[in-house]
């Protein structure tokens, strides 16, 4: 018998995969955006999908985003579940009036009457040389916006989990897609796709001893990294993948700082008024006692996202996170 | 021909299979608004809608007082009339099927009550117990929507899905003048064309955006005009008109639910009140103005039509304002009772799914909360117990 190696799907392909698991399961489920048909988009996610679903279910859109998601949101009244395409994190921002006056509110407002479940995939973050525009990391305006889920994953199990949760879920989520790691593979096998851990829990990536890495998305796999260096100085680093920011899990996070006594934030978007504050203080209020230092974060700078060929000074790397971890061990050198 | 030597507009030099996709001319609307009452057209009208027009705008302008006297004595926060504009209102909800869906404007209250909400029920953004009091399913009307022109995508999304289904449903979407300058104003269009859903829109062009008359707000010859860059037809309309409304209205759905696509029909009408209770109209608009619109009255101009034709007498109008005032009665009644308010409410209908977070939060307030009644049972029973003492001394 011999035995076929399974070859490894791309974090692309892996959503690609649930957006078409999707669909085959579900008849209400839509898919619409810029260039999503025949094109396959232009990270090539939806690729395939317009041939076999046709275009009345795979909508090349006008270009609009507000007139995007606005239709959207007619269609989920008459009961579709559309996934909506954003074709880039800052050209989402004309569609924010509806994400935020109608998408995230009209469950509320309609006192359950009028659910909209809908996705919105947005392709966020830096690291790929985009230039302006193409590089943000929007997911603080989405946390601050009661009423949707904000998830991003950072495995390729984890792209085709998640996305397939986002898309069966009853509430509006804002699905944000790493775009540095859609081409990253990883050992998910593309021929028994399954859900993984559901929307709102967070998983131990590595665990360790030394302090805590809290982290999603894009830098999870830097946080990795950035734990086996520590080795070298003698750190073991525990690193906390969040996977979902809304709903957060306060309880893994939790248990891990309380484990290690200390902790640090790590993300892309910039700091001030960034997800790493929620988070550091939600960390300090639950674990204070347990704290052997305060709380740090690692994040981009507080500027627009930096033309290219300056991002990767921008982009919080290993030695700014190990900087951190050593600033943590103030307490035992002391 | 170079594009140099191209007379008139100008236009980019096709490749040579290019071919012009339609010839605007059927689309451009009609220079002068089109009417019914008053002109040989209003004979083709059935009586009875006539009359039922008649009865909903009555009853449409006595809504309308009465609501703006519940914001005087407070019962109603704010309450944008649309006296003056009550053709526009019944017409759009006379003229829709009940499997058709309305996607009113804020100011749209008459509408959805003429479509057959309870009008406590469609009151309820405006008085804050609930940002939306009905089932938006059970009468087909979204909610009420107060950010200008966001409500267009919605109707025409929902447009679409409807025909995906294969199902035979039009939406009629409202909006006022002032939002056709939204960008969603022309996303919507510009994707209903494209789709060619099944979807009209009723700008009620009611001369003001707040303070800010048409002038300031577009350039275009007309609203209706706009419809012509979508390859859709402009309707213009008087709005006064009840019955060229619901006539023109009625058109574009039938063009609609034929598969034929969407419509922009562009009602000409007048605000004679201010924008809402708490704007100051003297500020930006002349007495007489108003009062030349009076003499277009939608109320006098329907029941000139109807004693003319012997269809309404003294005795019919007088059941009409019975049941007009009735309706104002039980409207009064009902809102001068405090609604019921559960603040428990806040957290129920946030997530199908609520986060950690919520359950968190939903927990201290149900503590604030019994904490708070424990405090008015104590004090109740202090003040049984020392019913003697003067008030003041119970703490
Ligand atoms: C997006 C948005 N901007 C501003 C406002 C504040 N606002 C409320 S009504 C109004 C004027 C609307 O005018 P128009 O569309 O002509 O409707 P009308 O009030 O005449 O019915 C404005 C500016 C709003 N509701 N929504």
């Amino acid at each position: 018998m011999t035995t076929v190696a399974v070859k490894p799907a791309t974090m692309a392909q892996a959503l690609g995969r649930a957006l078409r698991d999707a669909m085959t399961d579900d008849p209400t489920v839509h898919v619409m955006g810029e260039d999503v048909g025949a094109l396959g988009g232009v990270f090539r996610v939806t690729d395939g999908l317009a041939k076999e679903f046709g275009e009345d279910r795979v909508t090349d859109t006008p270009l609009a985003e507000a007139g995007i998601l606005g239709t959207a949101v007619g269609m989920a009244m008459y009961g579709l579940r559309p996934v909506v395409e954003m074709q880039f994190d800052a050209f989402a921002y004309p569609a924010f009036e509806q994400l935020i006056s109608h998408v995230a509110k009209m469950r509320n407002r309609t006192r359950g009457a009028m659910p909209l479940p809908l996705t919105v995939r947005v392709p966020y973050g830096g690291g790929i040389g985009g230039v302006e525009h193409h590089s943000d990391s929007s997911e603080a305006y989405y946390m601050a916006t009661p009423g949707l889920h904000v998830v991003t994953p950072a495995t390729v199990a984890d792209a085709y989990g998640l996305l397939r949760e986002a898309i069966a879920s009853d509430d509006p989520v804002v699905f944000l897609e790493p775009k540095r790691l859609y081409w990253s593979k990883d050992a998910w096998n593309p021929d028994e796709p399954r859900a993984v851990e559901p929307i709102g829990r967070a998983v131990v990536r590595r665990p360790g001893r030394s302090a805590t890495l809290i982290t999603y998305g894009p830098s999870v796999p830097v946080c990795l990294e950035a734990a086996d260096a520590a080795r070298a100085e003698g750190w073991d680093l525990e690193v906390v993948d969040l996977r979902s920011l809304v709903p957060f899990d306060d309880e893994t996070v939790a248990a891990s700082v309380r484990r290690t006594g200390r902790a640090v934030v790590v993300h892309e978007s910039g700091g001030y008024g960034g997800p790493g504050g929620e988070i550091a203080a939600r960390v300090t209020e639950r674990c204070f006692h347990h704290l052997e230092a305060p709380v740090l974060r690692v994040a981009g700078f507080d500027i627009p996202y930096p033309p290219p060929m300056l991002e990767r000074h921008h982009l919080p790397g290993v030695d700014r996170i190990l900087d951190a971890v050593a600033r943590l061990q103030w307490e035992a050198q002391s | 021909m170079t594009v140099m030597e191209q007379r008139g507009a100008y236009r980019p030099t096709p490749p040579p299979a290019w071919q012009p996709r339609t010839d605007p001319a059927p689309l451009l609307p009609d220079a002068l608004p089109h009417r019914v009452l008053g002109t040989r057209a209003a004979d083709r009208v059935d009586p009875d809608l006539l009359r039922r027009l008649y009865a909903e705008l009555v009853k449409g302008r006595r809504y309308n007082a009465q609501a703006t006297a519940l914001t005087k004595q407070g019962r109603l926060a704010v309450y944008p009339s649309s006296t003056g504009q009550e053709a526009c209102e019944v017409a759009a909800a006379l003229v829709l099927e009940e499997r058709d869906w309305l996607f009113p404007s804020y100011r749209d209250t008459l509408a959805a009550v003429a479509r057959g909400l309870d009008p406590v029920q469609a009151l309820t953004l405006l008085r804050g117990d609930r940002h939306t009091g009905y089932d938006p399913h059970e009468h087909r009307v979204a909610p009420l929507c107060t950010p200008l022109a966001t409500q267009l995508p919605h109707a025409v999304g929902l447009a679409h899905a409807a025909r995906l289904k294969g199902d035979d449903v039009v939406a009629l979407a409202l909006v006022g003048d002032g939002g056709t300058s939204e960008g969603d104003f022309h996303e919507a269009l510009n994707f209903a064309a494209v789709w060619q859903a099944p979807v009209v829109f009723l700008v009620q062009n009611n001369g003001f955006a707040i303070s800010v008359p048409l002038a300031k707000q577009t350039a275009a010859p007309s609203l209706a005009h706009k419809a012509v860059g979508y390859g859709m037809p402009g309707r213009l309309v008087d709005g006064n008109d009840a019955a060229a409304v619901h006539e023109v209205l009625g058109e574009a759905i039938a063009h609609a639910r034929a598969g034929l696509g969407p419509t922009l029909v562009e009602a000409v009408t007048y605000r004679m009140e201010a924008h809402t209770n708490a704007d100051d109209d003297k500020r930006y608009r002349e007495d007489a103005e108003v009062e030349a619109w009076r003499a277009h009255d939608p109320i006098a101009l329907m029941e000139h039509e109807l004693t003319e034709r012997g269809l309404l007498d003294e005795d019919g109008m007088r059941a009409v304002r019975e049941d007009a005032e009735a309706m104002a009665a039980d409207l009064r009644e009902r809102m001068n009772q405090d609604p019921a308010l559960d603040p428990m409410d806040l957290f129920a209908h946030v997530y199908a799914r609520p986060t950690p977070q919520l359950r968190e939060q939903e927990a201290q307030l149900r503590a604030e909360l019994d904490a708070e009644a424990r405090h008015h049972d104590d004090e109740d029973a202090h003040a049984d117990a020392h019913s003697h003492e003067p008030e003041g001394n119970t703490r």
